[in-house]
């Protein structure tokens, strides 16, 4: 319709002056009108008429559902069909993750630094790292304890061997830490507790140890967990991983110093810190090696002979878990060199809003 | 005194900006008004003779205002300085309002006690450290939920605990606690896997044995003693380093408490020979029995191949 209207047009205004110029802009004027129409592919957004345009995008999708489909048909015969000819398979894509694509960080830590070994020599943790102390944990609340602080706080003196639970009065922290660097603690943690749930972990090194403030949170109570064990007081073992640059690896040996550095394997215990994108989870479990046998016949077994290179049934040990102990997740909120001292002291690291502008950066 | 009454009637009856209408009361917002109520005889507009106590940076004044200086509103507010001390403060009010109104002088006496107890308190306060509550914007706090839990599924925490744990029991850092050490277990393996290859080809002699019930016991004994025999011979003598994963292995888990090869190999001959024995003595080894059955059903079969 529109175009037939700039015909229209067209003829009206020029008359008969130019007619077979006019003809032949008409001519080029409608082909140019139809040729970008037939490119131009309707996107559900540009429709104005919701329902037509819930349709067209339900439409769409269905059509991206039948195609990923399709693809992953075609890949999986494409292996299966390599297997059977006994070619190699197609070589399988790595999946994106946000891990994969994380951005360059200069201070990952290098199995091949000097420096940091150096350092570890001589940082605070040194001395309990190398068992030249046994570590001897102070645990202590906020000024206003409720709910469930108290509860937790039971379960981390079972979790921690040798800590000990002193109330809070209405003591400053600085007079606390005086306290316990006279009785010869190694640490001092604090719980605090926000509207009647702990969401704070203070985490203090001692004699001058460095300060580290955590946010809590996702607690879960050890009555709360499904099928769980009954921790005994053996020493853990501990697991830390994924604590790739300098500042991890510090908060790492500063967890790594709570814990007595002589681990009872019999006891069969262990709590793990596991750091996920800035993330710090903790699970406490109970472990148990087992052998389990799993068969697995390959079409090529009838033919060959027993003893040759199919397997007819496997065997695979492997390591089961019994949860036990509460289960939470931890942020570094900063990171102060000396001990507690929010106006004077000296900050190492600080998280601070602008930090979180990319996807892809992770500070641990 | 003459325009006070009229003052008083316009600003309550019609409008006055200091004061504030509570559910609890009305109260005036001057910060001259001695008591903090909106009245006739407290509203420092509407009474020409007034005192009043005023706190600047911890040092309390005395301010008065009479109906002498009313027309020079910015000479209008006399003031006073009061001591530190209590009682000192109280002689000056005395001396200054000696022959003013009762209610004025009371008011301000009582007024000049509250904020020396209010001055006390904010200086105990001051030395004591106090927590400042320091707020996240919203957007924020939903913002590190979720990607907490996008953390959380990423890091699939068991399997990498699993993981772990497997990896230190291969590099050996339990020693020798578990029954499965790695060495010693691929050892084993190679060495079941050796005896299962040897026991294929004797298995088709013995199927004729198996199938009779009445000399199988003493055949039992025979065969243990051969099968014991080799199998030390054979444990000497490494062979092939075939890894050969029989069924067999099941065995090893079963009789955990044999450390000894030997007695493993004999418990093993012990099984292979009552394979087709389904009928005498399955409650001995019930369990163990069951799970042989499948693979030596398989190996005859393949044997028979």
């Amino acid at each position: 319709m529109g175009w037939k209207r700039k015909k229209d047009e067209v003829e009206g205004d020029d008359g008969f002056v130019g007619g077979g110029d006019n003809q032949r802009k008409r001519k080029k004027a409608t082909a140019a009108a139809t040729e970008p129409k037939e490119k131009r592919e309707i996107l559900p957004s540009m429709i104005k008429n919701k329902e037509k345009r819930s349709a067209v995008h339900a439409k769409l999708k269905q059509q991206k559902k039948l195609e990923k489909r399709k693809k992953l048909k075609d890949r999986d015969a494409a292996e299966k069909r390599a297997l059977e000819l006994g070619e190699e398979p197609p070589p399988k894509k790595i999946p994106r993750t946000i891990e994969n694509t994380r951005e360059f960080d200069e201070t990952v830590c290098r199995p091949d630094d000097e420096e940091l070994y150096a350092g570890n020599e001589c940082d605070e943790f040194s001395s309990v790292l190398k068992r030249e102390s046994t570590p001897k944990i102070l645990i202590t609340t906020c000024r206003f304890n409720s709910t469930r602080g108290p509860a937790f706080i039971s379960e981390l003196l079972e979790v921690i061997p040798n800590s000990h639970y002193y109330r809070r009065g209405t003591y400053d922290l600085k007079k606390i830490v005086e306290y316990a660097n006279h009785r010869e603690f190694t640490s001092v943690i604090i719980v605090h507790t926000n509207r009647r749930e702990p969401d704070a972990l203070l985490i203090i090194g001692l004699p001058d140890g460095p300060t580290a403030h955590f946010k809590l949170s996702k607690l879960v109570l050890r009555k709360d967990i499904k099928n769980h064990g009954n921790p005994t007081s053996h020493e853990p073992e501990l697991v830390l991983t994924n604590f790739t640059t300098r500042l991890g690896h510090r908060i790492g040996r500063l967890i790594q110093s709570l814990f007595p550095q002589a681990p009872n394997f019999r006891g069969r215990r262990v709590v793990t810190f596991h750091n996920q994108r800035d993330f710090i989870f903790f699970r406490h479990h109970r472990y148990i090696f087992e052998s389990k046998e799993s068969k697995h016949t390959d079409s090529k077994d009838k033919k060959m002979k027993n003893g040759k290179g199919e397997e007819v049934s496997q065997e695979k040990v492997i390591a089961r878990l019994q949860e036990c102990g509460p289960r939470f997740t931890l942020k570094l909120v900063s990171l102060q060199h000396g001990t507690f001292d929010t106006k004077g002291g000296e900050y190492e690291w600080v998280h601070k809003p602008e930090m979180d502008t990319s996807r892809r950066r992770f500070f641990l | 005194m003459q325009h006070d009454e009229v003052i008083w009637q316009v600003i309550r009856h019609n409008h006055c900006s200091y004061m504030a209408k509570i559910t609890t009361g009305i109260f005036c917002r001057n910060e001259y008004n001695v008591t903090g109520i909106c009245n006739r005889s407290s509203c420092p507009l509407a009474n020409s003779r007034y005192a009043t106590i005023r706190d600047h940076d911890g040092v309390f004044y005395l301010y008065m205002k009479s109906i002498e200086r009313a027309h020079m509103p910015d000479k209008l507010w006399e003031r006073v300085k009061l001591p530190r001390n209590y009682e000192k403060a109280l002689e000056i009010i005395d001396k200054h309002l000696m022959y003013w109104p009762k209610f004025l002088v009371h008011k301000t006496k009582q007024r000049l006690t509250k904020m020396t107890q209010m001055r006390i308190r904010m200086r105990k306060l001051a030395l004591k450290t106090r927590e400042k509550i320091m707020t996240t914007p919203r957007k924020e706090k939903k913002r590190e939920a979720r990607r907490e839990e996008k953390a959380e599924k990423a890091a699939v925490l068991e399997k990498n605990i699993e993981k772990e744990l497997l990896e230190r029991l291969r590099k050996g850092v339990y020693g020798d606690i578990y029954n499965y050490p790695v060495k010693e277990y691929e050892k084993v393996l190679e060495m079941d896997s050796l005896q299962a290859a040897n026991e294929d080809e004797e298995e088709e002699p013995e199927i004729e044995y198996v199938e009779g019930y009445d000399g199988l016991e003493e055949e039992l004994e025979d065969d243990i003693e051969d099968f014991g025999g080799l199998a030390m011979n054979r444990a000497r003598a490494i062979g092939d380093n075939s890894e050969d994963e029989d069924g067999d292995e099941d065995e090893d888990d079963d009789a955990e408490a044999d450390r000894k090869r030997g007695r493993k190999e004999s418990s093993l001959a012990l099984r292979k020979v009552e394979k087709g024995d389904a009928g005498s003595k399955p409650k001995k080894r019930a369990k163990v029995l069951v799970e042989v059955e499948h693979e030596d059903a398989d190996e005859r079969q393949t044997a028979v191949h």
